[in-house]
């Protein structure tokens, strides 16, 4: 993407001024989207950015700079702003010779986007639309979503560190509106994977289309959620999310580091109940939140976070391990060249118990039972969390009734997560997910077993 | 920063450049923007980073028998503008025909100019905006024995036009200048923790008051020490102004054409209607000075006008752009919201509630048993516009026989978008303009279901 005595000559104007560190990060990123909506085509959309941003280190201090010109007076021009921005180093660091490394990808991409007719992906949402409203005249309303992007990197540092990524990832989801007696319900299904255009030679847009369809439809006879703690079993793939809040972000080192985590201090300590293993894997082939190299350059890793219950490390960028003498875990991430990297989840899973998760739900009295979640969010300083559920359910007498309507689930981190009694054998990664922090977003994905939480606040109307 | 005075007239010549190229039988619309600014973030009295910015963007909508493509950029380059271009037309053959799609035609409504330039943030150097962040951090920990450290405190400016042209004959741009101070302050009692944020916007670093930011997050957080969760009840819930602009959004964004004619406004059959309480009326309105979201023009060019949407709880109007508005067979309202990365929506510009006459605490004072609401978390997975459920999650304070009491967390309110809209029982006399530019006051909704315990 760049010529190698360019990007050396760049780092070493990044220095000039006494920076201990310099990086520079390049992307060129294309994508293409189509939406169809109230039965047509809206329109197909084609996006291009590219461009470097350059970050200086100096003590405690980062200077930032970034730039769409990536020709070497452009690329100087924002070395130097990094650099002015990052001053008073004891100065004196050369830049090593760049050696290049290349980290092994997850997985290869089978049919490039550019290598797919976009009227090959156009008439992926038709197909969709007519199949979603095909269930039942009840449903009113279809959106259907097509989205490819490739997105390659290049990262080099001051260490020497040259290597860089090529993500290819698709994304595909159809959303439904019902109308009946109670008003409008909404489904919706989506896939997304760090792969080409053979995403749908895995998953069938008439299947997604037909399950966000029944989705809404059986929301029409939904009850009011109740309201106030009960047993909760949620079901695999999508529960991820409830982890991501619960502990994830908690377990990020740059809010460790702050104080502003509810898990500062206890590593070695048993935060959970002895069936949770939780592990933030960026190397798993495929899934959304995988890559080749992270955003600072660091391969992929497999990380366990908590083992039986027992919390073994944090998540780690190239500043907070520094800071600690230690190596990074690959979790230094950013929304593009123009954002500073920071510590985020990959992939996000729960490994598998050893229950038959219908036993889970018949060994239930009364309950909550949630098909599908959908995002969260978490006060990482105190660790309550909610979450939301897209498709739930009551369970009376160990079995799953009536529908209940959307609402939250509230609860706090660190309780809720000695509170699982139950942890199913069926893992399943859930949909792909766009986590937001400080104002960046990222792609990650989960997954969990069928697992039950022995309480958690169910936000409904119903007393 | 050196100050990119001329872009308004440099962004308004490349977008008219653009569409000069459309060919015979196409409408073409370009937008174009550019941004400079800087951010600076303090934590344990040092510059954690400093981060300075520019940044392009670039939009290209053609129209071409009823058919429409869109392409963006993030540079101004003459290569990429014109592979944009390409694309664009390229994509236009893949969207299907619509009658209603086209261009918005200017329709003489008369601009409010609106002045968003304070030439005073350009004249602030580096070391400068150091200084607000690092005093930021001081004053926040300085206040309250309680408050040792910040999880974030910072200063963040920006300068930045935009202009939009095409072959209707818009040719509009705009400059603005903004600026804030944010902080979220850790409040710290045994192994106890609580957070609080706070945030002042301005034109120029002369607007902005470290002090209230500081007072603010270090209260938000010290008041929720001790806090715990509820018994479940049904209970009168007191939004602050900031919670109360939530609200306020979800309500303003079903209002909008583009959701009532595709079926997803609760409230699309019920123009003229009381679908709110009297004592509520909300008007949006960038012409409004006083919001910081104030515009003279809409995405598409357009004069941006005031838009009454409730009055005195009475549906009055929907928000249209120039697709929704010629689909509707109205007019567009001037509420095209976009950037340069998407084709022009439609949405409320600057939303803001009619304040009443009493202040908060004497609403406060009227309460028998009740909670005042300081956050709300999960407003993006716990509601659903379309069906109106509304279940979030909750922080803030009991009230007890008419004072505020002890703290709440871990609680959520859950009731329909229709039944807190029909609910509300007063609005306060505490009109606050928040940094996302919605015009809040205090709200006090009667007969929500609280979850706890």
């Amino acid at each position: 993407m760049l010529d190698e005595a360019v990007i050396q000559r760049t780092l070493g104007a990044a220095l000039r001024t006494g920076g201990e560190w310099a990086e520079i990060f390049v992307e060129d990123k294309r994508s293409s989207s189509a939406v169809l909506d109230d039965g047509k085509v809206e329109e197909l959309t084609s996006g291009r950015d590219r461009g470097a941003g350059i970050r200086v280190v100096v003590g405690e201090t980062t200077g930032f700079a970034h730039t769409a010109d990536l020709s070497e007076d452009g690329l100087r021009t924002a070395a130097e702003a990094a650099a002015a921005a990052a001053r008073g180093g004891s100065g004196g660091t050369r830049v090593a010779d760049l050696s290049r490394h290349t980290a092994p990808r997850p997985n290869e991409v089978g049919v490039a986007p550019e290598d797919v007719a976009k009227a090959t992906k156009v008439e992926l949402l038709t197909r969709a639309d007519r199949v979603a409203r095909d269930q039942g005249s009840a449903i009113t309303q279809v959106m259907a979503r097509y989205g490819d992007s490739r997105r390659k990197i290049l990262i080099a540092n001051s260490d020497g560190l040259l290597t860089g990524d090529d993500q290819v990832k698709t994304l595909f989801s159809v959303s439904c509106v019902a109308f009946g007696d109670t008003g409008m319900q909404t489904g919706r299904e989506s896939v997304g994977h760090t792969i080409g255009f053979e995403l749908f030679d895995q998953y069938d847009v008439e299947d997604l289309a037909r399950r966000a369809a029944e989705r809404a439809l059986t929301k029409l006879h939904a009850k009011p959620a109740p309201s106030g703690t009960l047993p909760v079993v949620i079901g695999k793939g999508g529960g991820g999310v409830l982890f991501h809040e619960a502990c994830g972000h908690g377990l990020e080192a740059d809010l460790v580091g702050k104080s502003a985590s509810a898990f500062k201090g206890k590593v070695g300590e048993q935060v959970a109940s002895p069936l949770i293993t939780l592990v933030d894997d960026g190397t798993i082939a495929g899934e959304w939140g995988c890559f080749a190299v992270d955003d600072e350059g660091r391969p992929a890793q497999r990380n366990t976070l908590i083992e039986d219950g027992v919390l073994t490390d944090y998540m780690w960028d190239h500043l907070r391990a520094r800071k600690e003498g230690r190596e990074s875990s690959g979790n230094g991430r950013r929304q593009s060249y123009q954002h500073l990297p920071m510590v985020r989840m990959t992939n996000t899973v729960i490994t598998n118990g050893d229950t038959d998760p219908d036993d889970i739900v018949a060994g239930t009295d009364k309950g909550v039972y949630v098909a599908q979640l959908g995002g969260g969010q978490v006060n990482t300083a105190t660790g309550d969390f909610v979450f939301g559920m897209t498709e739930a359910y009551l369970i009376e007498g160990g079995r799953i009734t009536d529908p209940i309507r959307e609402g939250n689930l509230i609860g706090n981190g660190p309780e809720v997560l000695t509170r699982i009694d139950a942890l199913g054998n069926d893992f399943a990664m859930g949909s792909p997910g766009m986590c937001g922090k400080d104002g960046q977003g990222v792609p990650v994905g989960d997954g969990v077993p069928t697992l039950r939480v022995t309480a958690l606040t169910v936000g409904g109307t119903a007393a | 920063m050196s100050a990119p005075d001329g872009d308004c007239e440099a962004l308004l010549a490349l977008a008219q450049s653009v569409v000069d190229r459309a060919a015979p039988g196409e409408q073409l619309e370009c937008i174009v923007s550019r941004r400079r600014g800087t951010s600076v973030k303090a934590y344990d009295g040092e510059v954690e980073s400093f981060s300075s910015a520019e940044s392009f963007g670039l939009g290209i909508r053609v129209i071409r028998d009823h058919r429409q493509g869109f392409a963006h950029a993030g540079s101004h380059a003459d290569d990429v503008v014109a592979d944009t271009l390409a694309e664009a037309r390229d994509n236009v053959a893949f969207g299907e025909p619509d009658e209603w799609n086209g261009l918005a035609e200017p329709d003489g409504v008369p601009v409010v100019e609106q002045d968003l330039w304070d030439p005073t943030l350009l004249d602030l150097g580096p070391e400068a905006k150091v200084d607000l962040a690092l005093e930021l951090e001081r004053r926040v920990t300085g206040l309250d024995p309680r408050v040792r450290s910040v999880r974030s405190a910072g200063y963040a400016d920006g300068a930045g036009a935009a202009a939009v042209a095409s072959t209707a004959g818009v040719a509009v741009a705009g400059r603005s200048t903004s600026c804030s101070v944010s902080a979220s302050a850790l409040a710290r009692d045994g192994d106890e923790t609580q957070i609080g944020g706070a945030v002042d916007v301005g034109r120029a670093p002369g607007d902005l008051d470290l002090g209230e930011v500081a007072a603010d997050a270090v209260d938000r957080a010290t008041r929720m020490l001790g806090a715990s969760p509820t018994a479940s009840q049904r209970l009168t819930v007191v939004f602050d102004p900031r919670t109360a602009a939530t609200l306020l959004a979800i309500a303003g964004g079903t209002l909008t054409g583009e959701r009532v004619l595709k079926g997803r406004s609760p409230f699309a059959d019920r123009l003229g209607d009381a679908i709110a309480s009297p004592v509520l009326t909300l008007v949006d309105d960038p012409t409004d000075a006083r919001s910081l979201a104030a515009d003279s023009h809409d995405g598409e060019g357009l004069a941006c006008r005031r838009n009454p949407l409730v009055v005195d709880g009475v549906l009055d109007r929907f928000l249209h752009n120039s697709y929704s508005g010629r689909r509707a067979g109205a007019a567009s309202t001037g509420s095209a919201v976009r950037g340069a990365r998407t084709i022009p929506g439609v949405g409320c510009q600057a939303l803001s509630v009619v304040p009443g006459d009493r202040a908060p605490d004497e609403l406060v004072a009227g309460i028998d048993r009740g909670i005042l609401v300081q956050s709300l978390s999960g407003v993006h997975s716990g509601v659903n516009a379309v069906s109106g459920d509304f279940s979030v999650g909750a922080e803030g304070l009991l009230i007890r026989d008419g004072a505020l009491a002890e703290p709440v967390r871990e609680v959520t309110l859950g009731a329909t978008l229709q039944r807190l809209l029909l609910g509300v029982e007063a609005v306060g006399s505490d009109l606050e303009w928040l940094p996302g530019g919605t015009g809040s006051a205090t709200l006090v909704i009667a007969d929500v279901s609280l979850g706890g315990r």
